[in-house]
């Protein structure tokens, strides 16, 4: 137990007990909150560009039918697929306020996640090519510079050219 | 027109004045550039006045003003349309050029440079406004007897001010990027331009956030559906400009410091620029559906092309010129301020990109599948907040390093109480009720205020163990150290406060996870609840106005069984423009806003139909902005100078000592 114990880096008992927590968030979701939630998942048919729940700019008469909608399909007892779905066949694929994770529309999804790695990756090898780097040469002409006179440069030369 | 001949003189004059090293032709170049701003001063003054005067036959002021419209409102009109905001574009360019011009003996020839640059740009502005978009264009036919007026959600006062703010922000990122092609084209030696765009940027970057979070006040209280931040195309361009200019305030640091990031940097800024001209084409263009469609037309390509020759210039003299972007310094560990200003790159970047991603997705769905998608509120919050999360720790952890190599053991060492502290809080949160395994809105929220409460740790421990010091060897209190402490290193300490401000206002985002909502139909004496309010319908009426007509309910607030206030939710009829807008009736507290919108009466009874938001924590997002101000304004102050009496030799050690505290404390930090 001991030996298993110091296997497990920290790390993954970190994110086991982070998993852990969401697979709990997954337990519980009472009716109000799936309306909520469905309600965040679907754009008011209207035009005005606003999630449904948020569709509130006076004289629309259309988020109020949608959301009757929602609730009758609710009630129904189908699952969020299919309530989802029955909006997609009626209004068409933006009516969904976010991209599906199928088809063309994955890449939505993957895209950011794919450049989040990439560029950690390249930092990290960015740090480790420095870190081996050999400092630059001294300068070919008049005397070599130091650092910390570098340094001192960059003060004054910042104190006497404030903007 | 004759603001563009000036313009156009300014950039030929100057350009060939640096080619042949003519000082005096180079002296009529900078006397033009300043004349340009004479001219469209003059030319906003002229639509500004139009405006104060009913001048129906400009085609402008007819469709954005009319008679009734009250004079701060009409002053607005300057920058309410398409045309009159472009001329206003072009002034406050031009007012930028002007005081970049003035100050020109900072460094005479490098503002030389940065002034042929900034003069191209406003030929660009200024083609558009005599060719594409004229503010003066006559109304064509009969000239009416009243304008159309102002659109009604822009007859706020917030209107007033957060067009100017965000415009100010995006105009303003033209200076740093002239100054840093300025110093690209000509080899600038040294790294005083760096200084100087710095501090430009800082200018701009506040203006900036004051007009982004202006904007997230007004949609608040104005567009009445409870919430701030939409993730409309519009609001995300000037996400853009800004997340990148965040990037390079920070990474600004490792070149000023250690000489490096220097190519870096140059594309930071380039890309600001680039993006603020972006979101200004999103915003014009129409190419994404958005809430924001008050300006539409087709000028569009105009800035597809500037934007296409600006990236071409930016690429042309980066390769011609990049030796000279060589790096001083190599990076000595992974644990490190560079290393941490780095990684805060990165995830800025990642963020801004994402946005980016997000608002074109639908244009490259369409051209791909044929098919539009819609990329909303779901998409943008699942992509960034587990980055804005990752930033938070970023901040609790970069203040705690050192430049180039922090000890594990001393990183543990400030970082411990601070750590203890946030958990202690997440538990206190835990058990008083916020369950993260109920909802994952829960779980991102509690991580960002327990996150947000180590930042909060480490800055005070930043602050109570300076001025601890310097209070001992000044022989006062730690509240004056820490004055001291901030005006000596008003950058650093400056940046601190903006920090304090952000976690703030993440607090107040994460309130979004308890956010309530009813609706309901109220007859006289009716009652509604939401959270652990009451309200009760006391009355309902309607009245007019020369400008508008309006009806509202008068609600009574009971909490606990107790009458705390009168509330009025308001429905307005604008009679030139014939639309209706709501004003909002919200009651902010620091723990909840109870946000009230009027929205519509039952035509059956006449009776207002009332939606009530219980908004969570909605009040630290506003003090949040306020810390960021003032500290952007302290980070912007010269540091306290030293006393120009010859210091006694007591004085003088005394000084070494708070110069070598400040240059340590409180662990083995950089001065920034």
């Amino acid at each position: 137990m001991r030996i298993a114990r110091k296997k497990l880096p920290r790390w993954a008992a970190v994110l086991l007990f982070a998993s852990a927590l969401l697979l709990m968030g997954a337990a519980g979701d009472p009716t109000g909150q799936r309306f909520d939630r469905l309600g965040h998942n679907l754009m008011c048919s209207c035009g005005c560009n606003q999630v449904l729940l948020e569709c509130n700019h006076v004289g629309c008469t259309t988020s109020d039918q949608m959301r009757q909608e929602l609730k009758l399909s609710m009630a129904r007892g189908d699952s969020d697929d299919v309530v989802l779905a029955g909006f997609v066949a009626k209004y068409g694929p933006t009516i969904l306020s976010a991209p599906t994770t199928t088809g063309f529309n994955r890449v939505a999804w993957i895209m950011p996640i794919v450049i989040f790695f990439a560029a950690l990756t390249t930092v990290v090898l960015v740090i480790r090519a420095w870190k081996s780097r050999k400092p630059p040469d001294p300068p070919a002409t008049g005397v070599g510079t130091g650092s910390g006179e570098l340094d001192e440069f960059r003060r004054r030369a910042r104190e006497e050219t404030t903007i | 027109m004759f603001g563009l001949v000036l313009s156009v003189y300014a950039f030929l004059a100057g350009l060939f004045a640096i080619i042949r090293n003519d000082d005096p032709l180079g002296e009529t170049a900078r006397r033009a550039g300043i004349a340009v701003w004479v001219t469209v001063t003059a030319a906003s003054a002229v639509l500004v006045y139009c405006a104060f005067r009913n001048d129906f036959s400009v085609a402008y002021i007819l469709q954005h003003s009319n008679r009734a419209l009250p004079g701060p409102y009409k002053f607005a009109a300057l920058w309410s349309g398409q045309e009159g905001s472009l001329l206003f574009w072009c002034w406050l360019l031009a007012t930028y050029g002007l005081v970049l011009r003035l100050r020109h003996k900072v460094d005479t020839r490098l503002v030389a440079h940065a002034s042929v640059v900034i003069s191209a740009v406003q030929i660009f502005f200024l083609v558009l406004v005599n060719f594409a978009a004229h503010p003066f264009a006559m109304t064509v036919g009969t000239i009416p007897a009243d304008g159309n007026g102002l659109n009604p959600l822009l007859q706020y006062p917030e209107m007033v001010i957060h067009p100017p703010m965000l415009y100010l922000g995006y105009v303003g990122m033209t200076v740093p990027f002239c100054f840093a092609l300025a110093a690209l084209i000509m080899k600038y030696p040294g790294e005083k331009w760096i200084h100087i765009t710095r501090r430009w940027t800082m200018i701009g970057w506040l203006f900036l956030t004051c007009g982004i979070f202006l904007g997230s006040f007004w949609a608040y209280k104005v567009l009445g559906w409870g919430g701030w931040w939409g993730w409309d195309p519009v609001e995300n361009a000037s996400l853009l400009p800004w997340l990148t200019g965040t990037a390079f305030l920070h990474s600004v640091m490792m070149q000023e410091k250690r000489g490096m990031m220097k190519v870096w940097n140059m594309w930071l800024i380039f890309s600001t620029f680039l993006l603020a001209i972006f979101g200004t084409f999103l915003t014009r263009s129409g190419v994404v559906s958005s809430v924001h469609a008050f300006a539409e037309s087709d000028i569009g390509p105009y800035f597809v092309y500037f934007l296409a020759l600006t990236f071409a210039a930016c690429m042309f003299f980066y390769v011609r010129n990049h030796s000279h972007l060589q790096s001083e310094h190599k990076l000595e560990s992974l644990v490190s301020r560079e290393s941490s200003f780095l990684f805060n790159n990165v995830l800025l970047l990642v963020a801004a990109f994402a946005v980016l991603w997000g608002t074109l997705f639908p244009v490259l769905s369409e051209w791909v599948t044929g098919h539009k998608v819609t990329v909303g509120p779901p998409f943008f919050n699942k992509v960034n907040i587990p980055v804005a999360l990752c930033l938070l720790l970023l901040t609790a952890v970069g203040p705690l390093l050192a430049w180039r190599k922090t000890s594990t053991e001393s990183l543990r060492r400030n970082f411990l109480v601070p750590a203890i502290i946030a958990v202690a809080v997440g538990v206190v949160l835990v058990v008083f009720g916020m369950k993260p395994w109920v909802e994952i809105s829960y779980f991102y929220s509690l991580m960002t205020i327990m996150l947000s409460v180590l930042v909060a740790a480490t800055i005070g421990s930043e602050f109570i163990r300076g001025g601890l010091v310097i209070a001992r060897h000044n022989e006062s209190n730690v509240f004056h150290g820490m004055w001291l402490l901030t005006r000596r290193n008003t950058r650093r300490y400056g940046g601190y406060i903006v920090h304090v401000g952000v976690i703030i206002t993440m607090i107040g985002f994460a309130g979004v996870a308890f956010y309530q909502n009813n609706e309901q139909e109220l007859g006289f004496g009716d009652k509604m609840s939401i959270g652990p309010y009451t309200l009760v319908c006391r009355s309902y009426t309607q009245d007019d106005k020369p400008n508008y007509s309006s009806e509202w309910a008068i609600l009574d607030i009971y909490k606990g069984g107790k009458q705390i206030t009168t509330m009025y939710p308001e429905q307005r009829f604008y009679k030139a423009s014939q639309q209706s807008a709501t004003m909002v009736a919200n009651r902010s507290t620091v723990m909840e806003d109870l946000y009230l919108v009027y929205t519509g009466k039952n035509p059956e009874n006449g009776r207002p139909i009332i939606k009530a938001h219980l908004n969570p924590l909605v009040w630290w997002i506003w003090a949040g902005a306020h810390f960021i101000l003032v500290g952007t304004i302290i980070a912007l102050i010269p540091n306290m100078q030293a006393k120009s009496k010859k210091p006694s030799p007591r004085e003088r050690a005394r000084a070494l000592v708070e110069d070598e505290v400040e240059r340590r404390a409180p662990v083995e930090a950089g001065n920034d």
